[in-house]
This record gives structure tokens, C-alpha cells and sequence, in this order.
């Protein structure tokens, strides 16, 4: 028998399917697995079966699209410390402190067991955000610089200690968790299903067609449901309308951390119709109430085809003007090229996703490689870029933009019929487990289910993008100048609540 | 430089000319109006992820409602949502929308500080927190200010510093590891000062109101201003509720 078993996205398997290792086996197969560049955790948790904790490690394959399950029960109260995954590879770094803080695990070898979000149900409660010990180096050459959790803009919170020489930093630390809301925790405690929608569609409002599609096809997996056409069609367009207007507004906001107004101004203003159309077709600007499992409240008309072509139309033109002016501007590319860079070694070892990881060279994009909804469809080929830094990041948002629109488009082509007639939703499958990704506009979503004998949730967890990824913005601004931080942090352009839950 | 003219002769005007007569494209969700027709009540219940709806006479509480409409779809002869945007209040109460009543929701301009409009009429500065906002809320206040909606023009502002404003606007349902940079952020705001509630989160908690996570006593110890709601507000209704809360009255 092998030692893991493996699935493909929106797969569901019985929960005993899975083979249970020991921490040695378990540890060695991880561990193993991620040498291979192929292979990157997807999600790595732990939940209580009585006295123990039951681990389970998702590793997903990027070549041929396999997902594969492990797992592992150990004892919380263990004297020993566990051989930490995380001194083989950094890229479970995050995994493991989770682990550490919910469950009080303690590993050997770990680097650095920092907080993660100081959750409510965390086993230290005498650690407390505000009493944090930040990182430090003694020295009098050095000084820090304390930014947040109240930043400038209307942003959302978190603190960024700098410990710097001069205008250069040297050392950036993240600490987050200020908007934790125990949204992991309210899946399991909210019975009805339109509930558990309202919270994926809360995890990053941001990011609602990213966070609820990964909701809904895992929903429909549990309970054995196959999403009729018209709907994959509205997940993935929503999906592509999404991308299309944050990476557009994220360009908006790049211009404005380098003083360019006339960019700022533009992009902010062309992003309006897209979120306005959100809107039309649904009742909200940025697609809360459009998706749904097992069925959609608004179908996508004629009259909305019509309406979306005339406004990509409109918008490709001036878009297209706005960025040939900015990417030619030599006082913008000087403040972007070389700036805040991110090597691929680096994003390799701390297991980047999404755009950090495209513009690192690396391949890595949930709709080529882990197909769902109508992807198969679109024959998607990732954008891939090499010099890591922020005018790479801009870069790629503009290719990207273009790839959705050239999506969009085609999808117009071919509207599926509305479905008048559909299989009711039943309930979850008991004592499953499935797991879904999709790839938001920040990057890969992965959410993960559990349930028991009943067919109650037991476990749901939640990966956002920003949580692989908030490391390599402290590691791109490391000998950059302060006054350069802005602009490193929003072409990251990460999600506070989306790390937090 | 002559591209650069050309884009901004391209662009034409952008801004909404009168942001208190605006119509919304398509559809939204603002102002419910329930009918007094007869339904079954326990589901219509049921239904409501938040809450939001209660009975004799069946009411909707805009403070608690997440706007997803579920109701209006089920019982549409029922409930129904206009496009009235100009939903925000300064009573908690006057968010509760009762069975028969069709009128717009205006501010109860006695409940309104004297020294509001003395000081702010013509100049508000604020100062946003997000505690466990969600990024929409932050996303459409920011909004307000670009060249579309352009509340700037009225004078109403955010700032960086709470030193510098006159307020504070809060999003999200305030986390407990928020509440202490909350406070402290009110604190550094010199007098006299107004509280904006934005969104439902911060209103009512919404689909996180009982959530462990969660420390709202903040909202306990002062009297709120201003009370925005939407999942998340539109910029119209934000910009419109300041603008009436500021306004010199007669
Ligand atoms: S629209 Fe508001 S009142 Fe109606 S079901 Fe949704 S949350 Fe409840």
C-alpha cells in the first residue's frame, strides 16, 4: 500500500481512505515529496480526535495535476519535540507555526516558532499581540522603525517593525493577526449553508469570486453534486472580472505610491466600470450574492453579454494608452525596475504562489495546472516572468489583464443555456474529506473539509495566497531603501484578513 | 507630454455631477420595502443568514442585514430592494425597516451635536480603522475619494494621522486584537470628535456577531454618529450620510 493516496482538485475521498503514518514515515514521504521542484504544500493542518491530533499534509503536483493526502496522528502533550518539516524545506515554515500556536506542538529544528495571528483559541493565552517581542539586533549603528498596525492609508492593519542602517533596512519583521475574526471556527458553528457562504465571501472581500468559487466547488464535491454548465461559466467568468479589476486598481495604487497622479487617476477610474458591471450583473460592486452552490440567483443574459463587450471595448483602448505611457515613462521605471526583488531560490524555498511566485520564474497557476469550472476550456497559459521585482510584478498584472480579457471574450462566445431545472443540493457526504483550489487573482486558494459520520463539517481550513506569501515581501525590501517600502508592499498587494481569518 | 494630454482629454470628465441624485447602474440592493401580504413568516425567517429579519410587523434591520437578497428572491411579493442608496442614519433604530413603510431614511437632526456642523460643515478629516474589516468596506471608502465619486471636493477627507481628523470611521466587527489600537487611535483624536460605523460588520458584528474573536465594548462607551450600512457601504451612501450629518441646518 502506498503512503498517500492521491486526488485530483474538488476530489472527495472517505476520510479512512487516507494512509495514517507514522511521524517518521509521514515526516520522510514531506519531506521527500518537496525536494522535487514539482511539488508544493497546498495545506498542511491538524484537528482533535479525541486526545490526539490528526495531521494531514496536501502536497499538489504541478505537472500532473495530483494532489497527494498523508496523514498522521500524534500526541499534543508529547515530551519530545517533533523533527520540524520546516528544517528540511522553509516552505512549511508557516504550516508548522500555525500548528504551534493552535495546538502548542513543539518542533526541533524549527527556526523560529513566531506567532502566526494570536487566534482566539491559541494554547499560550498569556502571549498577547500587544505585548509582542519583535525581533532585534543590538547595536548603535542600527535603528527600528515601528509602522502600524494603523497604517496612513484606508488599509487594513498589521505591524512592520524595520530594523534599519541608515535609509537601507536590513531586516524586516510581519506581524499579523489584528484582523482575526475566527472565521474558521464560525464554518463549523454556522448550520446553514447560505451562512457558510456569507463567510467565504467575507475571508477577503477582495477576493469574493476566489474565496466563494473555492467554497462552492468543495460544497458541491462534499455532496456529490455536478455543477451544471451555466454555473461554471459564471465562476470562472467572475473569477477573470475579479483579476481584470484588481490587478487594474493595483496598478492605480502603484502609481500612486510613486507620485505619478496621471496613473493613478486613470487606472483608479478604469477600474470603476468593471466593478460597476459586478453590479449590474448582480447587485454588488465587488460580487457579494453571486455565487452560489447548487444553484445562481442571476443568470447571465444577452443583454449582459452585450453590456460587457461594449465596456471591454472601451476599456482596452484607454488602458491600453494609459500603460504604453506609464511602461515607457523613465522617471516610473526607475523607481520600479531592480526595486524589491525576489529571487527564484528564495521563492522556491519559502514556497511562493500566484503572482510572487510568476514573477520569480516560477510556473505555478491553479488554471493550468488544477483545472476546475471552465478552465479545461481556455487552455491556459501561465504568465511567467524572471526578475522578481516590482516592475516584474507590475508587468505581469498587465499581461494578465490582457489574458483575461482575451478569456472573457471568448467565454462571451458561447453563453451556456440556464439550467431551469436543477438537482437540488443534498447533504454533505459523511466522514469525507475533500479539497479545492483555485487560482484568485493574489494566487493559489485552497480550502480543505472535513466531516464526521453525520456528515457535520468537523474541519474546514482556509489558505489564502497571502499566507506563503507575506514572507517574501519582508525578504524583497532587505537592503532596499525605506522610502521603498510602499511600493514593494503594494505590488505584493497582500491580504491582511485572508491571513488572519 | 503631449500624450499625457491627449490621455486626459481622452478621459473627459469623470466625476458624478450631483452625487445626491445619482442613479445606480443595474441593479443594487439599497432601501427594502416589505409588503403586508401574507407569507410564511417562520421560513422567510429561516432564510436570513444574519438575523436581520424579526416580526410583528416583519421588519429588516439594515444594521444586521448583509444585503445578499436571499429574502427578496424567496418571498418576492414579500420583500423587495430598491435602489435607494441614501440608507445611512444616526439612531440605531431608524436602520430597522418595518412591513408598510416606504419612506426614505433621513438623519433625526436632533440627535445631531450642535458643534457638528459649526466645525465640520465645510472641512471633515478622518481618520479610517479597519478592525477585522473584510477589504471591501476599505476598498469603497477609498473609493469615494478617487476621480469618480470625489467626496474630496466636499471636504471630506481621510487622513493619515489621528491627530489631524475629526473622526473616525470604523469597518469590520472589531476584533479583540484590535480593540487596543482602536482605542488608543480614538484617544489621539483631539475633541470634538464623531464615530462613523461602516458596514454591517461594524454596525452589528454581521455574519460575525457571535464569533469568541470578537471585542466590541469600544462601541459601548460612546455615542456613534453616524451608521452606514451595506456589505460593503457604496460610496453613495457613505458620501451622502456625512454630508447630511455635516450639513448647516436652518
Ligand atoms: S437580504 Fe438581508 S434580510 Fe434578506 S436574507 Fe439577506 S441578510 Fe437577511
Amino acid at each position: 500500500m502506498s503512503n498517500y493516496i492521491a486526488i485530483k482538485n474538488n476530489q472527495t475521498i472517505p476520510v479512512q481512505n487516507i494512509p495514517v503514518l507514522d511521524y517518521e514515515d509521514f515526516f520522510a514521504l514531506n519531506t521527500g515529496l518537496i525536494q522535487h521542484e514539482e511539488n508544493h504544500c497546498v495545506s498542511y493542518f491538524g484537528y482533535r480526535i479525541q486526545d490526539k491530533l490528526k495531521l494531514t499534509c496536501c502536497m499538489a503536483n504541478d505537472t500532473d495535476g495530483n494532489i497527494l493526502i498523508s496523514s498522521c496522528e500524534i500526541k499534543t502533550n508529547a515530551r519530545e519535540p517533533y523533527p520540524s518539516f520546516t528544517a528540511h524545506h522553509l516552505s512549511f515554515h508557516f504550516f508548522e507555526r500555525e500548528l504551534h500556536e493552535n495546538f502548542g506542538i513543539n518542533y526541533a529544528g524549527h527556526p523560529w516558532l513566531k506567532p502566526v495571528r494570536f487566534s482566539f483559541d491559541r494554547t499560550n493565552k498569556d502571549s498577547r499581540i500587544e505585548n509582542y517581542p519583535f525581533y532585534q539586533i543590538k547595536s548603535e549603528e542600527l535603528h527600528e522603525v515601528g509602522v502600524g498596525p494603523i497604517h496612513a492609508g484606508v488599509i487594513e492593519p498589521g505591524h512592520f517593525r524595520f530594523i534599519c542602517n541608515g535609509e537601507q533596512i536590513l531586516h524586516l519583521e510581519i506581524q499579523l493577526g489584528y484582523q482575526h475574526r475566527g472565521i474558521e471556527q464560525l464554518f463549523l458553528n454556522k448550520k446553514k449553508l447560505l451562512q457558510r457562504t456569507t463567510l467565504a465571501e467575507s475571508i477577503a472581500g477582495d477576493t469574493v469570486a476566489g474565496h466563494t468559487t473555492t467554497f462552492v466547488n468543495l460544497w458541491e464535491s462534499l455532496c456529490n453534486y455536478q455543477a451544471d454548465e451555466d454555473l461554471q461559466f459564471a465562476r470562472t467568468l467572475a473569477l477573470e472580472l475579479e483579476r481584470l479589476a484588481i490587478h487594474t486598481g493595483d496598478l492605480s495604487a502603484i502609481c500612486t505610491d510613486i507620485a505619478y497622479q496621471l496613473g493613478s487617476s486613470v487606472f483608479g477610474r478604469l477600474r470603476t466600470p468593471l466593478i460597476n458591471f459586478f453590479q449590474i450583473w448582480c447587485g454588488n460592486r465587488l460580487g457579494k450574492g453571486l455565487i452560489r452552490a447548487g444553484k445562481s440567483n442571476f443568470y447571465f443574459t444577452e443583454g449582459l453579454r452585450k453590456q460587457l463587450e461594449q465596456l471591454l471595448d472601451a476599456y482596452e483602448n484607454d488602458y491600453g494608452q494609459m500603460w504604453e505611457e506609464f511602461h515607457t515613462l523613465p522617471s516610473a521605471l526607475a523607481r520600479l525596475e531592480k526595486t524589491g526583488v525576489v529571487t527564484r531560490e528564495q521563492a522556491i524555498a519559502i514556497g511562493l504562489v500566484g503572482m510572487a511566485a510568476k514573477t520569480s520564474g516560477i510556473r505555478r497557476d491553479v488554471r493550468a495546472t488544477h483545472v476546475h469550472d471552465l478552465y479545461g476550456q481556455l487552455n491556459h497559459q501561465p504568465v511567467v516572468k524572471h526578475h522578481g521585482d516590482v516592475y516584474s510584478r507590475a508587468h505581469l498584472r498587465n499581461k494578465e489583464i490582457r489574458q483575461s480579457m482575451g478569456y472573457i471574450r471568448k467565454m462571451l462566445q458561447n453563453i451556456p443555456q440556464e439550467n431551469k431545472n436543477r438537482r437540488p443540493l443534498s447533504s454533505p457526504q459523511p466522514a469525507s474529506f475533500t479539497l479545492s483550489l483555485a487560482e484568485g487573482w493574489r494566487g493559489e486558494i485552497c480550502h480543505c473539509a472535513v466531516t464526521d459520520k453525520d456528515g457535520e463539517l468537523m474541519h474546514y481550513k482556509i489558505k489564502d495566497p497571502s499566507m506563503h506569501n507575506w514572507l517574501a515581501l519582508a525578504l524583497a525590501v532587505r537592503n532596499n531603501e525605506i522610502s521603498d517600502f510602499p511600493i514593494c508592499n503594494k505590488s505584493f498587494d497582500l491580504s491582511y484578513c485572508g491571513h488572519d481569518l | 507630454m503631449l500624450d499625457n494630454i491627449k490621455i486626459l482629454f481622452r478621459q473627459g470628465k469623470q466625476y458624478i455631477p450631483d452625487v445626491t441624485k445619482a442613479e445606480l447602474p443595474g441593479i443594487f440592493r439599497g432601501r427594502p420595502e416589505i409588503s403586508n401580504e401574507t407569507i410564511d413568516t417562520a421560513a422567510l425567517i429561516d432564510l436570513c443568514p444574519t438575523g436581520a429579519i424579526d416580526l410583528n410587523p416583519v421588519s429588516i434591520d439594515l444594521g444586521k442585514c448583509t444585503f445578499c437578497g436571499e429574502c427578496a428572491f424567496s418571498f418576492p411579493s414579500k420583500v423587495k430592494f430598491t435602489k435607494d442608496y441614501k440608507i445611512a442614519a444616526n439612531q440605531r433604530e431608524d436602520l430597522i425597516i418595518k412591513a408598510g413603510e416606504t419612506e426614505a431614511i433621513t438623519l433625526n437632526p436632533d440627535l445631531i451635536r450642535k458643534e457638528i456642523a459649526k466645525y465640520f460643515s465645510g472641512s471633515l478629516k478622518l481618520r479610517q480603522v479597519s478592525a477585522g474589516g473584510d477589504n471591501s468596506c476599505e476598498l469603497e471608502l477609498n473609493a469615494c475619494g478617487n476621480v469618480n465619486f470625489d467626496m474630496g471636493r466636499f471636504g471630506i477627507e481621510f487622513v493619515a494621522s489621528p491627530r489631524h481628523a475629526d473622526g473616525i470611521v470604523i469597518t469590520g466587527p472589531i476584533t479583540e486584537n484590535m480593540a487596543v489600537p482602536l482605542q488608543i487611535c480614538y484617544d489621539a483624536v483631539p475633541d470634538p470628535k464623531i464615530i462613523i460605523l461602516a458596514g454591517t460588520d461594524a454596525i452589528s458584528g454581521g455574519i460575525f456577531s457571535d464569533s469568541p474573536a470578537l471585542n466590541r465594548t469600544f462601541l459601548s462607551k460612546y455615542k456613534i454618529d453616524l451608521y452606514v450600512p451595506g456589505n460593503p457601504i457604496h460610496p453613495l451612501t457613505f458620501i451622502n450620510g456625512v454630508m447630511d450629518l455635516i450639513k448647516k441646518r436652518k
